[in-house]
């Protein structure tokens, strides 16, 4: 029990730190939404990685690196270390200056204006929000799941659930966007101290890294020291999947809360040393507990830090680890203040609720929309508690479709000749390769490879019983978690060992797909399973199923969707109308000209 | 200048392709996989070229904005009015 007190000590900080950034803030919209865009550069930078990198860092990513090894770090924390700051740097900064010159508080909100259209901006929030709704469903199923785990099931299901829901609400109802920030620099703070905490206590009571990885690599599982099991297709094409951060309203979003731009700068140098402080020791214990655990089934190999933990520290850390699954859960505070934002900027404000309710409406209907999405959340995590895998193979997808979103901002920000035209042909695009993915990865199930099921779960190490299994629905698993970059965007989870039989193939043709790993055999001159079956025979390579998800010629749809979406952005722009030439030379002002601004007018008026 | 800086932003990208790592099973110091520890080095050099992004490539012009106080939303019912049904007319 005591680990879940001190996840209730938790809940009762952050509600505490809401309610206090209540007392700070005014009654505006951009005060509420924005925290008048005057956030500090320390909070700026933890909040934005805190909800950028959610607590999958810490255990979902050792999980993925029991399976696949160490390249789970280039795969997903380097590539986002590049990626996601250049994103920052390209466009935060710009969305940034928009916002402050024009009042911005939403994509759609610069984009309608941007491109001189309506409707089609209501297209690309409907695209966005679709995407960003199974966050919130996931973020109140784990919380229940995980209230009951930790709680030895003496918290239930829908009370956990009820709390979370409950206690995420109330801080993102009472701080908005201050109340997020803070909380998310929190849990930032609190991922960093329990990584650096588990990291030294495990080694210590391992006796040292050296022995532990010279015992992985004297076993059949030294294939995790290196990336032979990650195909060369799946390592490229994860570069683009960071793409989605910018895109992710959430994000977008909290750019626009800087107090300075100058807040950009340490942002963006620390921001791949804050991704290798958190990940790096995460997928390194992911492959030191192959030591001390031989074959975990990969459905249960997502809480192996928390074995390593309960096997190699004691109650209280049991307790850290608590918060810190909470913390993990609770971080769709972000997206529902964004869809909170959005719904009142770009669909009652812009549809006239700010001129028939007046300014002060618009922060009361943002808070009645938390509430009502908190409730209808939560009423859907308890209708469909066993349906969990819809909605985190929705979060996967959504993961391609922001990536492929991001020509659009691209051309909105860079090209003057860009049109609201060829953002609707590459907004459709996007919203058909969601789909597509979808119905290929439904239609393939049968004929997915199967991973190997090992018959037991052996524990190597000073073990006691093993602890349950993350259950479905917490969003730990790196198949699930709502964080940047998606782990599960893909992967397929290579099996951990080969299977002693070829996996079973319903009328479909393997291919071993993948680079340089592809063809050679496992440990012990065991044939490997094939990496992937094509889907339709006739069409060769093009669509390939693997364990968990579909690729294109080996590829991750990410990458032909974002390709798709920025040549039909290009191609259909240059045959329609650009906007008029007053919209141009408001959005690309010619330099030296910045002197005739626009009047600032009373925030929220 | 800004074709180095591109230059410098690409070379950086394709250095995250260590292809020859791929199968590399050493230990760095007897403890971190030799393919780790070059991806941690990555991450220091990609926070590297960021400062050198920063300190040569800041849009120093967006600092203007910071004079400004935050303007309202462009978008109020009137825009709604011109913008929202007119897409096909445009």
């Amino acid at each position: 029990m005591l680990p879940a007190l001190i996840v209730f000590a938790y809940l009762g900080i952050v509600l505490y730190i809401g309610i206090f950034a209540f007392r700070k803030g005014k009654e505006s919209s951009e005060d509420f939404f924005l925290a008048s865009r005057k956030l500090g550069p320390a909070v700026f930078l933890l909040s934005l990685f805190g909800t950028n990198m959610t607590a999958v860092a810490i255990l979902g990513s050792s999980g993925f690196a029991y399976q696949r090894g160490i390249g789970v770090y280039g795969l997903m924390a380097s590539s986002s270390g590049i990626v996601i700051p250049l994103t920052i740097f390209f466009i935060g900064t710009r969305l940034w200056a928009l916002g402050k010159r024009h009042g911005h508080m939403t994509q759609v909100q610069y984009l309608r204006d941007r491109w001189e259209m309506g409707g089609i901006g209501t297209f690309i929030f409907a695209l966005t929000a679709a995407m960003l709704v199974p966050y919130i469903i996931i973020g109140v199923m784990g919380g229940g799941t995980t209230l009951e785990t930790i709680s030895g099931g003496q918290v239930p299901y829908a009370v956990g659930g009820a709390i979370v829901a409950v206690v995420v609400a109330s801080y993102v109802f009472f701080g908005g966007m201050r109340g997020t920030a803070w909380v998310n620099s929190f849990q930032t703070v609190l991922f960093l101290c329990f990584g650096a905490i588990a990291f030294l206590l495990i080694a210590r009571s391992l006796g040292g890294f050296d022995t532990a990885m010279n015992k992985v690599a004297a076993s059949p599982k030294a294939f995790l020291l290196s990336r032979e099991r990650i195909p060369a297709e799946e390592f490229f094409s994860y570069m683009f999947i960071p793409l989605s951060s910018i895109m992710f309203p959430h994000i977008a979003i909290m750019c626009m809360t800087a107090e300075k731009v100058g807040h950009f700068k340490k942002t963006v140098i620390f921001y791949p040393i804050c991704i290798m402080l958190i990940w790096l020791p995460s997928v390194f214990l992911g492959v030191v507990a192959a030591s001390q655990y031989l074959n975990v089934p990969p459905g249960e190999t997502n809480d192996i830090i928390i074995r390593l933990l309960r096997d190699n520290t004691n109650l209280i850390v049991s307790g850290i680890l608590g918060a810190g699954i909470m913390a993990c859960v609770m971080a769709s505070d972000s997206q529902i203040l964004a869809l909170s934002t959005m719904f009142t900027e770009d669909l009652f404000a812009y549809y006239g609720g700010r001129r028939k309710f007046g300014p002060k409406a618009e922060v009361w209907a943002g808070r009645a929309f938390i509430v009502a999405i908190g409730v209808v959340a939560y009423l859907i995590a308890l209708a469909l508690k066993d349906k969990a895998g819809i909605f985190e193979l929705a979060i996967r997808f959504a993961f391609s479709g922001f990536a492929a979103l991001a020509p659009i901002m691209l051309a909105a920000l860079f090209w003057k000749r860009s049109t609201k035209w060829g953002a609707l042909a590459a907004a459709s695009s996007v919203a058909a390769g969601v789909l597509g993915t979808w119905y290929l990865t439904n239609i393939s199930n049968d004929i997915a490879p199967k991973p190997p099921r090992p018959p037991a779960v052996a524990a190597a190490g000073p073990g006691t019983a093993p602890p349950p299994p993350v259950p479905a629905g917490a969003p730990l698993t790196a198949e699930a978690s709502p964080a940047t970059p998606d782990p599960a965007a893909t992967p397929a989870a290579t099996p951990a060992s080969p299977p002693a039989a070829p996996p079973e193939l319903v009328g479909a043709q393997p291919v071993a797909a993948g680079g340089p790993a592809a063809g050679v055999r496992g440990a012990g001159g065991a044939p490997r399973p094939p990496a992937a079956v094509q889907i339709y025979p006739a069409l060769g390579n093009m669509f390939l199923r693997g364990p968990t998800n579909v690729t294109v010629y080996g590829y991750l749809p990410v990458m032909p969707m974002v390709l798709i979406s920025g040549l039909l952005m290009v191609v259909v722009s240059l045959m329609t109308r650009p906007p008029s030439q007053a919209t141009l030379d408001k959005y690309f002002p010619p330099r030296g000209g910045a002197a005739r601004r626009e009047p600032a007018e009373a925030p929220g008026g | 200048m800004k074709v180095a800086l591109t230059l410098l932003v690409i070379g950086v990208l394709l250095l995250h392709q260590d292809t020859w790592n791929w199968t590399n099973k050493n230990l760095v110091f007897g403890f971190l996989p030799a393919g780790l520890a070059y991806h941690a080095f990555f991450s220091l050099l990609a926070a590297a070229t960021m400062a050198v992004l920063v300190h040569f490539l800041w849009p120093a012009h967006l600092e203007d904005e910071e004079s400004l106080r935050p303007a309202t939303s462009p978008h109020t019912e009137s825009a709604a009015a011109t913008a929202g049904g007119g897409d096909e007319a445009r």
